[in-house]
Formats: structure tokens, sequence, C-alpha cells
């Protein structure tokens, strides 16, 4: 059985995508078989962050109406074994993702995989609330900055009564709080809100900080997930939360401004 | 112990399959009438409905007529159970002795809930003894006490708690959130939403929090919003009350 992970927001440009394309790379380096799917009917990206977008025949929409199978829309990463993406329909209107629908493919995935990451799309609707129907975990994906952590909050309380675990009275979706975009020198200007000033809202388990990098851009552009720039200080802090996310206690990072290196910290002003 | 008894049939899919009774009260709340103007209790519905309507929506009532005058005009029943679904209650039954009103109820598909008040039996010790001297009137029934609601849990932007006695929230309560309760409020955490206690009118309830960052406060209906909260309690333990029809915040 697979585990079933919603990277999820309320917000459009948090970071979603970014986020599901790090995490579901990560996993599959660990070794773990991992499908990522795109429930962005209609905006589909994910495909092009996972630089997959053009080898697109089948697409989610095709596989729940029946008219592909799953190992004809299923896109084996090239770069990893463990990872396939499952694209969504550009053309397809919103409606035609199903709950019943969704529910079947999640299971038919859940037989061969040990993770499989939802993409959500933004907003409150249909998509973004079939996205986390099925979800065991949530990846709560959050700015720093009030109006995000409100739809944050907003879908915390989306998460905890209209799950399939809510309704069925299981027990509840994990939920982590990941905050992207973090940029401490903003913080220390009073401009955006601190880790801690966000935790102190959503009250909820840190799973990682990502900072506002120039690497998610590059790596967008080239269709590769930023984790796999380990370079990067946003590769490696996505490294470091699926490390955390699978157990493992890794220190928070990229908290505080750049240090000055050797020589800066003895010539510089 | 409540009763429990599986209902046998004859037929084949297994009993415990079909149904089963089960012994149980629910808290419905009354509608006690103190006149018959139709119009008059509807207006007034109306109102306290827009100050809680999510407490009254879809919500089950027993019309109470014990407290008519005897020489009052008699109600409609039928036109005010249709009145009551019609601004989103669900009439389920009355309560009165009187044989008029039991028949009426019963045409117009309500239950007649019995005027005897069904007390726990009593246990054996207290049953053996004796009554000690003669038994004094009997005094006005109480209500059941209302069970204290405590949430563990954040309460989130957009969702809503409501509590029939007293709310207790061990969590932060955030912005966008809204949390009611009929007796009063305790928050143990933040509270950055609406906190509304009384809304059923009780203007003896009052709102108790550790860290007073609210939207809005009220108490059986009198409130005051973010921006007319005093800037010296923000952020404050305080307590909230009525006194004489007005709004005191005040740190605890
Ligand atoms: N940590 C980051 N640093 C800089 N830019 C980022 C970061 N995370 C996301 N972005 C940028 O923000 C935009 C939206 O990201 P995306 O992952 O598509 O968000 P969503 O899926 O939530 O709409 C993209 O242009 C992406 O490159
Ligand atoms: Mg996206």
């Amino acid at each position: 059985m697979a585990r079933i992970i919603v990277v999820t927001s309320g917000k459009g440009g948090g970071g979603k995508t970014t986020t599901s394309a790090a995490i579901s790379m990560g996993l599959a380096l660990q070794g773990k078989r991992t499908a990522v799917i795109d429930f962005d009917v209609g905006l589909r990206n994910l495909d092009l962050i996972m630089g997959c977008e053009r080898r697109v025949v089948y697409d989610f929409v095709n596989v729940i109406n029946g008219e592909a199978n799953l190992n004809q829309a299923l896109i084996k990463d090239k770069r990893c074994d463990n990872l396939f993406v499952l694209p969504a329909s550009q053309t397809r209107d919103k409606d035609s993702l199903t709950q019943e629908g969704v529910g079947k493919v999640l299971e038919n995935l859940s037989k061969d995989f040990d993770y499989v990451v939802c993409d959500s799309p933004a907003g409150i609707e249909r998509g973004a609330t079939l996205a986390m129907y099925y979800a065991d975990d949530a990846v709560v994906v959050t700015n720093p900055e009030v109006s995000s952590v409100r739809d944050s909050d907003r879908m915390l309380g989306i998460l905890a009564s209209k799950s399939r675990r809510a309704e069925q009275g299981e027990e509840p979706i994990k939920e982590y709080l990941l905050l992207t975009r973090y940029s401490p020198q903003r913080v220390k200007l009073g401009e955006m809100l601190s880790v801690d000033d966000v935790q102190e809202i959503l009250s909820l388990h840190l799973l990682g900080v990502i900072p506002e990098s120039k690497a998610v851009l590059n790596a967008s552009n080239s269709g590769t997930p930023v984790i796999l720039d380990d370079k990067s200080d946003a590769g490696q802090a996505y490294g470091d939360v699926v490390r955390r996310y699978l157990g493992e206690t890794v220190p928070h990072r990229f908290l505080e401004e750049e240090k000055k290196g050797l020589f800066g910290r003895l010539f510089g002003g | 112990m409540r009763p429990r008894m599986s209902v046998r049939t004859s037929e084949n899919p297994a009993p415990s399959h079909v149904f089963e009774i089960r012994g149980g009260s629910v808290n419905v709340p009354a509608l006690r009438l103190f006149c018959s103007d139709i119009p008059a209790i509807i207006a007034l519905l109306q109102e306290r409905i827009q100050q809680a309507p999510e407490f009254f929506r879809d919500a089950p009532v027993v019309i109470d007529l014990h407290a008519l005058p005897v020489d009052g005009e008699p109600l409609d029943l039928a036109e005010l159970a249709l009145a009551l679904h019609q601004n989103g209650l669900v009439p389920v039954g009355i309560r009165s002795g009187e044989p008029g009103y039991q028949l009426a109820a019963k045409q117009a598909h309500l239950a007649v809930f019995s005027e005897v008040r069904h007390e726990p039996s009593p246990r054996p010790a207290e049953a053996k003894t004796p009554p000690a001297k003669l038994p004094e009137p009997k005094p006005e029934p109480r209500p059941a006490a209302v069970p204290t609601r405590i949430i563990q849990q954040p309460v989130r932007s957009g969702q809503r708690i409501y509590a029939t006695g007293d709310l207790i929230v061990l969590a932060p309560v955030s912005a966008g959130a809204e949390i009611m309760a009929d007796g009063n409020i305790h928050v143990y955490g933040s509270l950055r939403g609406r906190a509304l206690a009384g809304v059923q009118g009780n203007a003896a309830s009052r709102i108790f929090c550790m860290d007073l960052q609210a939207e809005l406060v009220s108490v059986a209906g009198h409130y005051k919003v973010s921006e007319s909260l005093d800037p010296s309690v923000r952020s404050k333990p305080v307590q909230v009350y009525l006194s004489n029809d007005a709004l005191i915040v005040e740190d605890l």
C-alpha cells in the first residue's frame, strides 16, 4: 500500500509544483517507488518542471475515463527508475475529475508504489479538494506572508473535515508545514513573517524551510527538479525535507542570513 | 447503562444488519411560546437566526406550549410548523398537556413529548430509602445539564464550532474561524477569530481568553469588532462580559 501525500496550500504560485517535483524525486532517489500526479487540470505544468513535457501521450483524465490504462499514461523519469509522472490534462475542464475516478486511480497506483505525491491546484475548488481527499499526509506549502498563512490555515480546516479519513472517522491526515520562498533578509527588514511567526499562527509540525533561491527558476527552466541541484541552497533544503519526512533527524538550515565566508569575516566591514 | 435491544425478524438478512433500537437521548432545543402570535414569533426568531445562523440551520426544535396563556388565542400549530420550516428549522414535536394541541400535532405529523421527565431510574440504594417526610411540592424541573464541549485541535480559518453549553478551546482559534456557545467560552491558545458567547441570549455568559487578538467578541448579541477593542487589552489575558448592556473587556 502506497502512502498518499498531497502537496497543497490554497494559494497559487506558492511553490506546490516545485515542491511536488522535488519531494517525489527525492523519495525516488532514496529507493522508494514513487508516482507524482498533476491535479491541475487545464493548467498543467508539473511535466514541464519534471522535464517530460515532450513525452506526454495520455493524461490523468484519460485514465479516469478509461481511455488509457495507467501503464500507458505513466511517464517514467529518465534520471531515476523509481519515479513516474502522471500528467494533467491541458484540454479537459475541471469537472472531468470525479471522486470515484480519482479513488480508483489512486487505488491502482497504491498496489505498485510506495508513495504517491499529489500536486494540488490552487484554490479550494474541486481539483484541490480531490487532490487531498484520499491523502494520508499533507505537506502544506506556505510562504512567509500573512495572506498565504491565512490560506494555508483555511486549507488545514478543510483537510480536517472533508477528507476521506475525516469522513470515515479514521486517524486524521498527518499535516506538515513547509515554509518556502523564505528570505531571512526580508524577515529581518520586517517585510516577511519569520519561521516562528508562522509556526505560532499555524501551530503545525515544521517539515522544512526552503529559501528563496535563483536555483529554483534555473531548475524549472531546464526541466530538472531543484533537488537534483545539490550545490544549491534550495536543492539541499529539499534534500533535508525528504530525509526528515522519512524519519531522520536533520537540523533546519537556511534560517539565518548567509554568513560571510572566512575571507569576508577577516577583511569585510 | 443504556438499554439496548435487537429486533428479531424471521426474514433472512441477519437482524443485526437491519436495525437496532437503542435507547438514547438527544438534546433538542425547545421553543417555549408565551403567545400564539405567529408573525411576532417568526419576527423574533429571524432576529435570533441572524445572530447565529449556523446554530439554527436545519436545527430540530420542540414547540413547548406549556407557557401559553390559557385564555389566549389558540395557536395554529400547522401554520407555525410550516413557518418554522420556511425559516430553516425542523420542528419535531410539541410539548403540551392539552388534548386539542396533541390532536393538532398528530395531524401535523409532529410528535407529542410526554410531560413526565424521564429521570434515570433510581439506583437500588436510593430506591430502598423510605421517604422521610411527605413529598414537598415538586420544584420546577431543572433543564438537564448540558455537557461542556472541549476542542483540542486548532480551530482553522473557515471552521465554525458551536457548543450548546460551555466551550473550551485548548488550542489557537485562527483568524477567519468562528466559535460560538450558548454558555461561556474559554480559549487557552491565541484567540484570533470570532468568539460569540451566549448566542441564545444568555447575558450572564462570558468569554475568557489568554491572548485576545479576536476579530470580534460578542456576548448575547452585544459585540465589539477588532477595531473597537482598546489597544490596552490586545494580546492580553482578558475576560469579556456584559454589564448593564455594555460589553466590558477587562484584564484577567
Ligand atoms: N524557493 C523558491 N525560490 C524562488 N522561486 C520559487 C521558489 N519556489 C517556487 N518558486 C517560483 O514560484 C513560482 C511558482 O511556483 P510553483 O511551484 O509553480 O507554485 P504553485 O504550484 O504553488 O503554483 C515559479 O515561478 C517558481 O519558479
Ligand atoms: Mg502548481
